[in-house]
């Protein structure tokens, strides 16, 4: 227990120091506002893999239609700020919270379907949420709305801490244990006494809330956010990072979400072939790793198993 | 036979289409009783296993345990109310480990909400430590405490099946059912079965309904048996009532058989 807890502090102080450098970089013009921008794009990325690896990768609900919540999280602090004049915090806030909500209302009926047909419904959401704001005047249909450039590496760093904590801590726990187990095996898990659409449920909606602040985020980094944006195919980009870093493991979903926004920022100078290239990583990727970047593996599992040579039970099965 | 049944069905039937896979089934089981339910394939059996565990809702009839009607209660609920099982094909948590197997069982019996688990308020911690410290203790019962970190996947076969008896214990159960737990197994290691079987019910003050082929274990350890054919109660009663009971050995052996013994 205490090696856990140390292992978290180390890591929250890791991360603050890295925060720390990068913004000295930022500060000191050392970094120009093209990989600035690339930092809060990877942030943000890496915030809609890990909110979906929570509804895939551990609770094993194939859900496709996680670009609507990012559409939600954005229009929403949108029309916070830019309407209603609200801070950008409570924007954030808010759009997660309208995400959370819409994950609720979308989570009890159709989680209670199963594999292809989940997924169907799911993506039959976002392309709702989609059709609906290309139909509001009051958002700007289909030409986008106008927004301020709000989102700073600060604020979008400080959202990917809250989210990786918040989803490691909500995994390793009880709670956590009860969804893999659901993911494992749904029959078995109901029959030890978990209310299996519960915690489905309660994926989702933890899921859909940090897909609103990465949609918060990613409307105040563009200054404009258009319906086209969150058509299915951004769902699938997302769905992209989270097999690609393998089902189920954490680090390998943010590992993919930075290595696949480096590729795909710097192919940017490369457009005729860019989505080529893009594709042939993807392939190569399935083609040698077919269990993703980390397979289920942790990379804490690796850092423990160095650290502290923990000693295995072995195959000495008692009896 | 003074003591209120634990568990009495009353002619329990389910359809599915028209097929009558269980049809007027009746069973009493009393505190502490180690009942055999046994059949030629496709009896029913299993199906008997999920009305009771409310997978089916049964068509007609009542489950009363425990003095509760519980036909139509989704399967966690009961779990909660004190009936759980294991599988006839063994239906682990994979990926997981051999601990979290268990503490998932546990999870019901804990109490530290998601809000405390995020914020990791220190009722996660208590709650966490306690579920940890029972776990272990369940699994040095098994003779598993040695690979509790191993994935549940990568056990040898009768540990599978013994981690799927210590996980459906550590529910917490007054009633446990356990779908053909001998299944696969070498006379020996169905022994030890039989071993573990009469521990845990003195142990844990069991009562316990098991599914057999295996008719040593069948006829050794339980003190009542019922058989099912083609989803009919054909027959109750000790093991040696049901051994030379004519309908039994017709849904076993066949018919001719029977009438050329007369």
């Amino acid at each position: 227990m205490l090696k856990k807890v140390s292992t978290f502090w180390l890591a929250i102080v890791l991360a603050f120091v890295f925060y720390g450098v990068v913004q000295l970089l930022i500060l000191n013009g050392f970094l120009n506002p093209f990989y600035t921008n690339t930092l809060i794009f990877i942030c943000i990325n890496i915030i809609l893999a890990v909110s979906l690896h929570l509804v895939i990768g551990i609770t094993g609900q194939f859900s496709i239609g996680h670009a609507g919540f990012l559409a939600l999280g954005a229009y929403i602090s949108a029309i916070m700020t830019m309407k209603l004049d609200m801070p950008f915090s409570f924007a954030l806030f808010a759009g997660g919270i309208v995400a959370a909500l819409a994950g609720l209302v979308v989570g009890i009926p159709s989680l209670r379907l199963r594999g292809d047909y989940l997924a169907i419904a799911t993506l039959g959401f976002a392309e709702i949420i989609r059709i609906i704001f290309l139909n509001i005047d009051y958002v700007g249909g289909a030409a986008g709305m106008q927004v301020t450039h709000a989102t700073t590496w600060t604020t979008s760093f400080l959202c990917l801490i809250l989210t990786i904590v918040v989803i490691v801590n909500f995994t390793n726990s009880r709670h956590g244990r009860a969804c893999i187990s659901i993911r494992e095996n749904e029959i078995a898990a109901d029959a030890m006494g978990i209310n299996t659409t519960y915690y489905k449920v309660a994926a989702f909606v933890i899921g859909s809330f940090f897909a609103g602040i990465a949609g918060g985020l990613y409307a105040h980094n563009f200054y404009i956010i258009q319906p086209a944006n969150f058509g299915f195919l951004k769902s699938f980009d997302i769905l992209i990072l989270v097999v690609l870093g393998g089902l189920g493991s954490l680090s390998g979903a943010v590992i993919s979400a930075i290595l696949l926004t480096v590729v795909s920022t710097f192919l940017q100078e490369l457009p005729e072939t860019r989505m080529i290239i893009y594709s042939l990583v993807l392939v190569l990727v399935m083609l040698y790793r077919p269990q993703g970047l980390m397979g289920t593996r942790e990379i804490t599992d690796y850092f423990g198993n160095w650290k502290w040579k923990r000693v295995k039970g072995g195959n000495q099965y008692g009896g | 036979m003074e003591a209120r049944p634990i568990l009495h069905v009353s002619q329990v039937g389910i359809n599915f289409g028209g097929l009558k896979a269980v049809d007027g089934f009746n069973l009493k089981l009393y505190p502490g009783g180690l009942i055999g339910l046994i059949g030629p394939n496709g009896a029913g059996k299993t199906t008997v296993f999920n009305l009771l565990t409310g997978v089916y809702t049964p068509t007609e009839g009542d489950i009363v345990f425990n003095g509760e009607r519980i036909n139509g209660l989704a399967p966690y609920k009961v779990t909660r109310k004190g009936i759980s099982r294991t599988f006839q094909n063994v239906r682990l948590f994979n990926e997981q480990s051999v601990l979290d197997n268990v503490k998932v069982a546990y999870h019901s019996l804990a109490s530290h909400s998601i809000f405390s688990s995020i914020f990791r308020l220190r009722s996660h911690f208590i709650g966490e430590k306690e579920m940890e410290a029972k776990a272990l203790a369940f699994l040095r019962i098994f003779q598993l405490d040695k690979v509790k970190d191993e994935k549940a996947k990568n056990l040898p076969y009768g540990g599978q099946r013994r981690l799927e008896i210590a996980r459906a214990l550590a529910a917490g159960p007054k009633l446990l059912l356990l779908d053909e737990p001998a299944a696969g197994m070498n006379p020996q290691e169905t022994k030890d079965l039989m071993e573990l079987i009469s521990f845990i019910r003195e142990q844990f003050n069991l009562t316990i309904l098991l599914i057999e082929h295996d008719m040593k274990l069948v006829m050794g350890i339980c003190e009542r048996i019922s058989v099912l054919d083609h989803g009919l109660l054909i027959a109750e009663g000790t093991p040696n009532e049901v051994q030379n009971h004519p309908k039994v050995i017709e849904a076993y052996l066949g018919e001719e058989v029977v009438s050329s013994h007369a």
